[in-house]
């Protein structure tokens, strides 16, 4: 199977703690800001920036781990249904401004699914979408990333699989792999 | 992810463990979302569910109605009551012409045993059965295992002590089929008349002393006793029943441990539970009716999820 790496440990750090900074700048203190890690895999990167974060600021922030599997738009005409994850979201998020977390743009569809589900919990005020990989020209819907670590151009049979350490993979690492066939 | 072995849940005897487990874990995320300011997810708003209840129902009906509209099906609602039936229409005859208004499931109370399974045999929607007479309530012992499973951590190992009116009880048989799939031990506990004669043979423990059942088991699930199904007298008179076999504060601090009590309502206060043990801090009976909406939810959208 062939394999390219995108982002390597070290890099993929230097990607995350770009991230706090950037978070930051243009969110002060978070007195008004909640951030939200989309399940499952988003919710992985959510908290490695919360991690980082602590050792950069010591700022009280403010997040949650958000499932939009009973939002999907392709219930029924998949296969198999997913397998809902938990949603943790122990605040509201009316008034406020919303970060949403995840590791891969692909379709669009899962983001649009998790601002369905988001509004749940309130009106925010503002969104924004932090990803870590941006596959560019795949979209289904007008979405698009205020923050990323880098954008990759990919093809239909290929699929970007982060892995994390603490999934017991070897290191932290971000792949372009063919599907097989 | 897996999928349910079954297109219908006309029982818990069809079931497999897996199955049981994949509904759990998926009420487990209904659950919270019941907890949300909105309570409402978008999963079912191409489908339409026919709620067809040829016999009464408060709860069970409103429970599934609830749980239908969480989940943004639409909804019609059939009671026989007002009916065809009255006319002389036949069963499949009711619901083939409700099906031919494009609905997708049908949910379905009947007071004879096995009304579902012979229309699940005629019919192509996805069908919930919500009682066939003294047969099986599915979702009844479905919210009663999660209940305990949310209480006590674990249903497996569990002992469960069924109390009450064992014979016209289609909660008991569907409780006994569930809580064995799930590793519980159950016991029986009624008046003879009121046990089926080959009630062993389903594995279970037979007592019918209602303080032996207390001591011996970490759940008592009181059944309520169902006037409307006895044309006989099965025993001298509610009194009677009552202070032999109703459950009590004074029964409970007589036992040497704390016991779980639930029961599938509606009670006969002063009948088989009293008010002082119903509106204990041992009693789960409201989580019981909170649970009774995630665990449909889940049976519903986990149905609709097959292709």
């Amino acid at each position: 199977m062939q394999k390219r790496l995108v982002l390597d440990q070290t890099q993929l750090s230097i990607t995350i703690s770009r991230f706090c900074h950037q978070l930051i700048e243009n969110h002060d203190d978070f007195e008004n800001t909640v951030l939200l890690g989309l399940q499952p895999r988003g919710a992985l990167v959510l908290d490695r920036i919360i991690q980082r974060m602590q050792e950069i600021q010591q700022v009280s922030l403010r997040y949650g781990h958000l499932d939009a599997t009973f939002h999907r738009d392709d219930f029924r005409r998949r296969d198999l249904p997913l397998k809902a994850n938990e949603t943790k979201i122990d605040f509201l998020i009316e008034n406020k401004k919303v970060i949403l977390v995840d590791d891969v743009l692909y379709k669009g569809r899962s983001v649009r699914a998790a601002m369905d589900a988001m509004i749940a919990f309130g009106r925010p005020q503002k969104v924004e979408l932090m990803v870590l990989i941006d596959r560019k020209y795949t979209r289904d819907f007008p979405i698009k990333p205020d923050y990323f670590g880098r954008q990759v151009n990919t093809l239909e049979s290929q699929y970007v699989s982060v892995e994390w350490q603490s999934q017991g993979y070897p290191e932290d690492a971000i792949w372009i792999t063919e599907k097989e066939q | 992810m897996q999928q349910l072995s079954t297109r219908h849940l006309l029982g818990i005897k069809n079931l497999n463990q897996e199955d049981i487990q994949l509904i759990f874990e998926t009420a487990d995320s209904f659950k919270e979302v019941l907890n949300r300011p909105i309570k409402k997810v978008p999963s079912l708003r191409d489908i339409t569910i026919a709620n067809v209840f040829f016999e009464n129902s408060t709860r069970t009906k409103l429970s599934f109605e609830l749980a239908e509209k969480r989940l943004s099906a639409d909804v019609v609602n059939f009671a026989s009551g007002s009916s065809s039936v009255k006319k002389g229409e036949t069963l499949i005859d009711t619901v083939n012409n409700i099906l031919a208004m494009k609905v997708d499931m049908v949910v379905m109370r009947h007071s004879s045993p096995g009304a579902p399974h012979f229309l699940s045999r005629h019919i192509r929607a996805n069908i919930v059965n919500a009682g066939d007479g003294t047969h099986e309530h599915p979702t009844q012992a479905l919210l009663d295992a999660f209940s305990i499973r949310e209480k006590l951590g674990d249903v497996a190992g569990k002992k469960v002590a069924i109390i009450g009116d064992i014979l016209h009880s289609r909660v008991a048989l569907s409780n006994i089929f569930c809580l064995q799939k799930l590793g519980a031990e159950v016991m029986v506990c009624g008046p003879a008349t009121l046990l089926p004669k080959y009630i062993r043979d389903l594995g279970v423990q037979v007592e019918q002393e209602v303080f032996k059942a207390l001591q011996w088991c970490d759940v008592a699930n009181v059944l309520r006793i169902q006037l409307e199904r006895q044309q006989i007298k099965y025993f001298p008179s509610l009194r009677e029943y009552s202070l032999y076999y109703g459950v009590n504060k004074k029964l409970l601090n007589r036992l040497d441990k704390e016991i779980v009590i639930m029961h599938p309502g509606p009670i006969n206060r002063g009948v088989e539970l009293n008010s002082d043990v119903a509106d204990s801090e041992h009693s789960i009976i409201l989580q019981q009716v909170e649970n009774g909406v995630a665990i449909r939810m889940a049976v519903l959208y986990l149905l609709a999820g097959l292709k």
